[in-house]
């Protein structure tokens, strides 16, 4: 690994996006922090509803009404993203940061040839001329590894199957050579030897034109093979970051565990696999203190009073580790040596 | 892996599959001539053993779902016979075809439009009681709240709406609705797949509770290969219509004998970062089932293909002791 002694890429301060519903504000993204390096790969996992897909949203600043980002910095290549104007993002998208989306097919316009729809990104943002697009879109079809590339750049969408519309995405989104690429759930609406290939694929692209990926998906599996970082999300909080051999080495926080005893794992069979009791909370109506209290097995068996009443910090617990839980936390002790002294 | 290997001779065939065909057929042009026809499931034979989980598993538009289904009578089958207990299902019509349907159940995959969103769940869950005209009025209540109870919700409950319930707790609600006429034999059709993985594993543990209480025969259709070797005793692995493979889950996730299996186990993320494993990449997406490939379904994307793969379809049989494979490799 290659991480930490250069200047990140891309560097979330305190990010909070909400939405102002009719029932409420829902706070989606509540107090997000993460810095991505040159060249990395990011893995943010988590439940539907963690708020993984929305940090995303708010990078790129596609948050659509009712939602807002409320408080926070992004700064990327120098620039608070949250300063910009809309021109100046529009130049950013596409350009120097784009995504692809978990369903290849709806994100296509079905009206197009797949080649026309990589040369745009071309003609609106190196201003190329029709032909010469063209050219370089066949090029880039090939590089994804679209078979018979001039050929199938006249197909439409719907000719396409799920994989190789992820291709075109990748392919689309890869053209300028951006800096950040986000992947939100890349391989989840493919078939596993589809999958496997688009993983291989987004891998070698990484290698070769060195862009630093966030990567968002519900799948330990793919985050394990993937994934350089991991930050695990939960009711729109991270609540434990750590390199991915670390994360799977020596997890921490308790929801952490709890999802990697949840999961079958190919090869090791078990006869009951473990429960994460409850479900997610409603983003409304958020627990006090600790999220994850409610569901959390630890604090009950510890008997921990602080979890129920004050949320925890996100702090250093290891090397390259942080987490987001009492347990872990130094202050804690403090915390309960104050407590008991009110006691007394 | 503690429990003993089951003995599979000793065991009676609940279900048997033979030569179960499903066909479909695009019509068009001059008199509506039939213009293609998809083998959804092609010459397909198993058997399920009392009191076992079979799994069926296989990527998107293999004919899964659609064995579940015909086996069921959903879907009208274009050949083949499905017995229970050795009654021919496709001969039976009327009560004798409901009295057997009252011991097949099935639980589907999106727990979002599988539940009637007008009617309170316990009315949901008691429907097939008042339709097979089992027990009182109040009989059928003690039922429903029972098996509510067994799957982990409360009796208010019964007075809610689907909208009210999560993901998880409606396919909760799905399985009760299965287990309310106390079925012999449940097809579950990827009863998991639209859940979160702290929810799945809660309706997981469910399934394993309840088919050890009742003693109830599964076939659990899946693409998550995970999940299968988690929940079956025995794995079936199908392609483009086709059984490709069966054999007990060890012996399959171990010894997998077909190209496909063992591309498709290589394929499976891992999560660990610590295991390295050699991928086989299957190269291609799987073929349209109006057009398959000639020969061995599966030749075009095989590693190993030879030239008899191109021309003839290789036979399924039994390879070694319980374990059958459709693959010229091991003729």
């Amino acid at each position: 690994m290659k991480i930490q002694n250069e200047q990140p890429v891309l560097t979330v301060r305190n990010l909070k996006t909400h939405f102002f519903t009719e029932d409420g504000v829902v706070k989606a993204v509540d107090g997000v922090d993460f810095d991505l390096y040159p060249g990395e790969i990011l893995g943010l996992v988590g439940e539907s509803g963690c708020g993984k897909s929305v940090t995303s949203l708010s990078i790129l600043r596609l948050v659509g009404v009712p939602g807002k980002i409320v408080d926070g910095e992004i700064w990327f290549e120098g620039k608070n993203l949250l300063s910009l104007t809309e021109n100046e993002m529009v130049a950013m998208r596409g350009n120097r940061m784009s995504m692809i989306f978990q369903q290849p097919q709806t994100s296509l316009n079905p009206v197009y040839k797949i080649g026309d729809q990589v040369a745009e990104v071309f003609t609106i943002h190196k201003n190329l001329p029709k032909k010469e697009a063209w050219d370089k879109a066949v090029e880039l079809l090939h590089l994804v590894g679209i078979p018979d590339a001039e050929k199938k750049a006249h197909a439409f969408p719907h000719e396409m199957s799920g994989g190789q519309a992820q291709r075109v995405m990748i392919a689309m989104a890869l053209a300028l050579n951006p800096t950040l690429l986000i992947a939100d759930e890349p391989t989840t609406a493919l078939d596993v030897t589809i999958q496997a290939q688009i993983m291989d694929l987004i891998l070698e692209l990484r290698e070769k034109m060195g862009t630093s990926v966030i990567l968002i998906t519900h799948d330990l599996g793919v985050i394990a093979e993937m994934a350089d970082r991991v930050a695990v999300m939960y009711a729109g909080q991270i609540v434990e970051q750590a390199t991915v051999q670390e994360l799977f080495a020596r997890p921490h926080h308790p929801y952490t565990k709890g999802l990697m005893g949840s999961i079958p794992v190919l090869g090791k069979v078990t006869r009951r696999l473990e429960v994460i009791p409850g479900s997610v909370p409603n983003l409304i109506n958020l627990p006090q203190g600790c999220r994850f209290s409610p569901r959390c097995k630890a604090r009950i068996e510890q008997s921990l009073e602080i979890c129920l009443h004050e949320n925890p910090m996100l702090v250093e617990t290891g090397s390259n580790h942080l987490c987001r839980c009492w347990l872990y936390d130094g202050q804690m002790k403090s915390a309960g040596d104050l407590m008991e002294a009110n006691h007394e | 892996m503690n429990e003993p290997l089951k003995t599979h001779t000793a065991r009676m065939e609940l279900i048997q599959v033979r030569n179960l065909k499903k066909y479909y057929t695009i019509r068009g042009g001059f008199f509506q001539r039939i213009k293609s026809c998809g083998k959804a499931v092609d010459n397909v034979s198993f058997d399920i053993f009392d009191g076992e989980t079979l799994g069926l598993v296989g990527e998107s538009g293999c004919g899964k779902t659609t064995i579940g289904r015909t086996m069921l009578r959903l879907i009208e089958p274009t050949g083949g016979e499905v017995y229970y207990e050795g009654n021919n299902i496709f001969n039976l019509s009327g009560g004798a075809l409901q009295a057997i349907r009252r011991n097949m159940q099935i639980i589907f995959q999106d727990p979002f439009s599988s539940l009637d969103p007008r009617m309170p769940v316990g009315e949901s869950i008691m429907e097939g009681m008042r339709i097979n005209r089992i027990g009182t009025r109040k009989e059928q209540f003690d039922m429903m709240i029972d098996v509510l109870r067994k799957v982990g919700l409360e009796d208010y409950h019964a007075r809610r709406y689907p909208h009210e319930f999560s993901g998880g707790q409606r396919q909760r609600i799905g399985i009760a609705r299965a287990l309310a006429l106390r079925p012999r034999f449940i097809i579950c059709d990827e009863p998991v797949s639209a859940l979160d993985v702290s929810i799945q594993s809660q309706v997981l543990n469910i399934l394993k509770d309840l088919q050890e209480e009742y003693g109830l025969t599964y076939l659990f259709i899946a693409h998550n290969l995970s999940v299968v070797e988690h929940i079956s005793d025995r794995v079936a692995v199908m392609y483009l219509g086709k059984i490709v493979e069966l054999a007990h889950r060890a012996e399959l996730f171990y010894n997998p004998l077909h190209p496909y299996t063992q591309a498709l186990l290589s394929a499976i993320p891992i999560p660990d970062p610590a295991v390295k494993r050699k991928r086989i990449t299957l190269k291609g997406d799987v073929p349209s089932l109006f057009n398959p490939p000639k020969g061995c379904r599966f030749h075009p994307r095989c590693p190993f293909a030879k030239d008899q793969c191109l021309v003839e379809a290789p036979p399924y049989r039994e390879v070694q002791k319980g374990h059958f494979a459709a693959c010229w490799l091991n003729e």
